[in-house]
């Protein structure tokens, strides 16, 4: 553990990408197999399924603390991290353990045994490891414990360094990294060596992503290079078809396929050896796609119901073939591809969907259907360049998104949390609200859009103009407005509002305005009707 | 119905005030008599018509306030009378000259600790315990995770990160608040080695104050800006507001490190994008704060800036008479040191040029 408490300790103590990769590199020469694997699951972001809840070490914290619960609630919220908190709190105890067990060890003989104990025994072992881990230490296995290390290292940034460990390109150990695998010492032998083998049947691509289009559309060029197509508002999706079975994977590289047996039920009409990359949404047969808070229904169902199943049917919309019998295509450029990914759906007739493109002569053309999003349910237009390979992440350049400009509303702050991690002591968490009669209806949450400057004096004013603290949360005055955008409404019976927003965010503090002149729920539900 | 003994010191708009010695303690706003309890900016501020503080703050209060100011200096421990009150300043360990104010009226004992830390610190004499029946006292740490290492060992943690960057040949830029901390720095650094130290604009000056007030402190001359020339292996110390100025250009490749209490928290630091935090703070920390609290006998508290609400609360739970006072002393949150620092940075670089 010593090596990969230096490793984090290297990697913390430095804001320099460079330096962070050169310290990932040293740790995988000089580590075992064993340790460098779960050094890698862990610096890409992957986290052991939960073990202990954060419930669970709240309350072994506040039984090990000799200091009233709220205190150690106050403390939490200050610090922003609860495996922080607990090293912070826990270090003053004095004897420590010479730790001799490496990151591998640590895990097969202690952390993922806790699983077979129980509950009593659980919290046993885990707090007589803050009492005798050193402070690192313990923070390091404390977020072990809680989910995701998340330490300043992207998976990006994981990937350039096994890629310059291990002189491979970057992509295909990109590529290695995606979907199912167990960090073993063989898993990491075969992500370093230059031909892995036979690969994980279930293994997807990584997902090419679209960057924002700033400029207008017209600064691309000549229309005919391009291939348009909707920007459809569902979960993207690889279908993987090998070898007699199928795999649906998520963009969060999560195994989907139980959740949607109609299409899987399509993709098994597949051949064998072919990938798609597309969008799952729910469809339904008379009127195409549907809200995605109906798609949202089933995405929270790890299996759904025959009931479910008939009120939200699902299709899969194909936009990319990314390996046709059993060859990988994504350097074939995309117009080859998609002429192949036509053939083959048309010949074995799965009853999956294809992705239409928009065939117009110029972008005024496009502007105009563009400009009918809303009415057809989608964010506006994918804009793709037809010679382009498919893009490993997001690379600028090849796929572009052309968004529908979202909604924009006034509302007022009515409360503020403080954040997490880098904005940890910090109010960033807003929750706003619009006017119904008299009163404020909160109406959305929303975390980005600030500038640090704007943050830290919208910070200040909160602390004094406080009005109640709710635990970790402050109600304040009601004078702040800000200009929100999102990208869709619907009406919801779970919101008091009635109504839900997508993807919120500020747009602008809107210093000019006072709390009255901020929109009312009327306004905001007639966009509705807009929809 | 308030018992006199009740409001012996109070918290105004203009600052603290005690009626009955015709004083204000660290007022932010002008007024006639002003007692002082260290040359913070938030503490020290222009206008009033005289002062009084310790000798050791004299020289700095005259650099900050300017050099007409009207200032008396009384010894620490030294009894004077104003007003019907008696009034005496006690060591606070915080920076050099810092105090707190003792003020009796009729056997009834208000202390006001101003910032202090009970670490030991080369640069200032020791914090005193007094004994009294109310204690106003500082609360920016308290939070029980803010515990402090000696200044020792940090700074022997600094010498190592200073090493590791004269082996990677790049400059060091450690950024400190520019009046005690980087002195404090530079006194406990003399354990670890001898060698010079650049320091920024805003620094140097303090810096000459205190070694001409016999602290003893690494070998430092003031960054020549007009030179042209690499700091690689150079330690070069700097207030907060430089961090992300054009100045720092001149530094290509450093390292960075930021000195401060707020330090102990990762996220704290992150925020900034510093490489480094050095927990080491002039502040006391939460051990330090309850055990004053205890140990001074006072049975009521009253807090300032900082983290007062959960002082309060946690003291009223220990059965004490606590209370929130509200007062503009600015270190209630991570960025004062920054931006007070910054404005010093502003100021001095004029007095350069």
């Amino acid at each position: 553990m010593k090596q990969f408490v230096s490793l984090f300790q290297s990697i913390d103590q430095t804001t320099s990408t460079n330096l962070k990769k050169d310290a990932i590199c040293k740790y995988l020469s000089e580590a075992s197999a064993d340790d460098a694997a779960w050094a890698i699951y862990f610096l890409s972001g992957r986290r052991l399924k939960r073990l202990i809840g954060v419930q669970q070490l709240k309350e072994w914290l506040y039984q090990k603390v000799d200091l009233p619960e709220w205190l150690i609630d106050d403390t939490y919220s200050s610090v922003g991290d609860l495996a922080e908190t607990i090293a912070l709190l826990v270090d003053a105890s004095e004897p420590k353990e010479q730790e001799s067990l490496s990151l591998s060890q640590w895990l097969a003989s202690r952390i993922l045994p806790l699983r077979t104990v129980g509950i009593d025994q659980q919290r046993e072992i885990v707090t007589s490891w803050w009492s005798t881990l050193d402070y690192d230490t313990c923070f390091i296995i404390n977020k072990l414990l809680t989910g995701a290390l998340r330490i300043g290292v992207s998976q990006s940034l994981a990937a350039a360094a096994v890629a310059q460990h291990s002189d491979l390109p970057k992509p295909t150990i990109l590529h290695r990294l995606m979907g199912k695998w167990e960090p073993t010492a063989e898993f990491f032998e075969q992500l370093v060596s230059a031909d892995d083998g036979s690969a994980q049947i279930s293994r997807p691509y990584p997902f090419c992503l679209a960057a924002g289009l700033e400029t207008a559309p017209e600064a691309l060029g000549d229309v005919a290079l391009w291939q348009v197509e909707w920007k459809w508002d569902g979960i993207r999706a690889q279908i993987v078809r090998r070898e007699g079975h199928c795999f649906i994977w998520s963009r969060g590289e999560e195994l989907i396929e139980t959740r949607f047996p109609e299409i899987t039920e399509q993709a098994m009409l597949l051949p064998d050896g072919t990938v798609l990359d597309g969008e799952i949404l729910a469809w339904s047969q008379e009127g195409g796609v549907m809200e995605f808070s109906q798609l949202q229904r089933r995405i929270g169902r790890k299996t759904a119901g025959k009931k479910l199943l008939s009120e939200v049917p699902c299709a899969f919309l194909a936009y990319d073939l990314l390996e046709h019998d059993g060859l990988d295509m994504r350097q074939h450029p995309l117009a080859d591809r998609r002429e192949s990914l036509e053939k083959l759906l048309r010949s074995c007739s799965t009853g999956l969907k294809i992705s239409d493109t928009l065939e117009q002569d110029d972008w005024n053309e496009l502007a105009v259907l563009r400009a009918e999003s809303r009415a057809r349910q989608v964010e506006g237009l994918m804009v793709k360049k037809k010679d382009s390979h498919y893009g490993t992440g997001r690379k600028r350049g090849i796929w572009w998104k052309w968004k529908i400009e979202p909604y924009t509303i006034d509302a007022v702050l009515l409360y503020a949390q403080a954040g997490h991690g880098r904005r940890a002591n910090l109010y960033t968490d807003y929750t706003f609200g619009v006017w119904s009669g008299a009163d404020l209806v909160p109406i959305a949450k929303a975390y980005s859009g600030l500038s640090d400057k704007e943050i830290r004096t919208l910070d200040k004013w909160i602390r004094k103009h406080t009005i109640e603290r709710f635990g970790p949360v402050r109600s304040v005055e009601l004078e702040q407005v800000f200009e929100l955008a999102f990208e869709g409404i619907n009406r919801s019976t779970r919101h008091k509002s009635g109504i839900a927003v997508r993807f919120p965010r500020i747009v602008r503090w809107r210093q000019d305005l006072s709390a009255k002149e901020a929109d009312t729920l009327e306004q905001v539900t007639s966009l509705i009707a807009d929809s | 119905m308030h018992d006199k003994s009740d409001t012996l010191i109070k918290a105004t708009s203009n600052g603290l005030i005690c009626e009955a010695g015709g004083f204000a303690i660290d007022p932010w706003e002008p007024s006639e008599l002003a007692l002082i309890t260290h040359a913070h900016a938030d503490h020290a501020r222009p206008g009033s018509e005289r002062y009084i503080s310790t000798p050791d703050s004299v020289a700095l209060l005259k650099r900050r306030l300017g050099d007409t100011i009207d200032i008396r200096a009384v010894n620490y421990n030294e009894p004077i009378r104003l007003g019907s009150t008696d009034v005496s300043f006690h060591p606070a360990g915080h920076v050099l000259g810092s105090a707190q104010i003792r003020v009796e009226q009729a056997g009834n004992v208000w202390v006001f600790t101003g910032d202090f830390k009970r670490d030991f610190d080369p640069t200032c004499l020791p914090f005193e315990l007094v004994p009294c029946d109310t204690l106003i006292t500082e609360a920016t740490f308290a939070l029980p995770v803010y515990r402090w290492q000696s200044g020792r060992e940090v700074a022997g943690e600094i010498a190592h990160w200073w090493n590791l960057n004269i082996e990677a040949d790049r400059p060091s830029v450690l950024f400190c608040y520019s009046l005690g901390k980087a002195q404090r720095v530079l006194a406990e650094l003399m354990h670890y080695c001898s060698r010079s130290v650049f320091l920024h604009g805003a620094v140097a000056p303090l810096t000459d104050i205190y070694r001409r007030e016999g602290v003893a402190m690494l070998p430092t001359q003031q960054l020549d800006l007009k030179e042209k020339r690499n700091y690689n292996a150079e330690l070069v110390i700097a207030p907060p507001g430089a961090a992300g100025s054009t100045w720092m250009r001149r530094f290509k490749g450093a390292s960075t490190g930021f000195c401060s209490g707020w330090m102990r928290v990762r996220g704290n630091r992150r925020r900034r994008g510093y490489d480094r935090g050095f927990v080491l703070s002039d502040h006391a920390d939460w051990p330090a704060l309850i055990q004053t609290i205890k140990e001074c006998g006072a049975k009521k508290i009253l807090t300032t800036h900082g983290q007062s609400e959960t002082l309060v609360r946690y003291l009223r739970e220990l059965g004490y008479s606590a209370d929130e006072l509200s007062t503009q002393y600015t270190s209630n949150d991570a960025e004062t040191e920054t931006l007070t620092a910054a404005n010093d940075a502003v100021v001095n670089d004029r007095h350069q040029t």
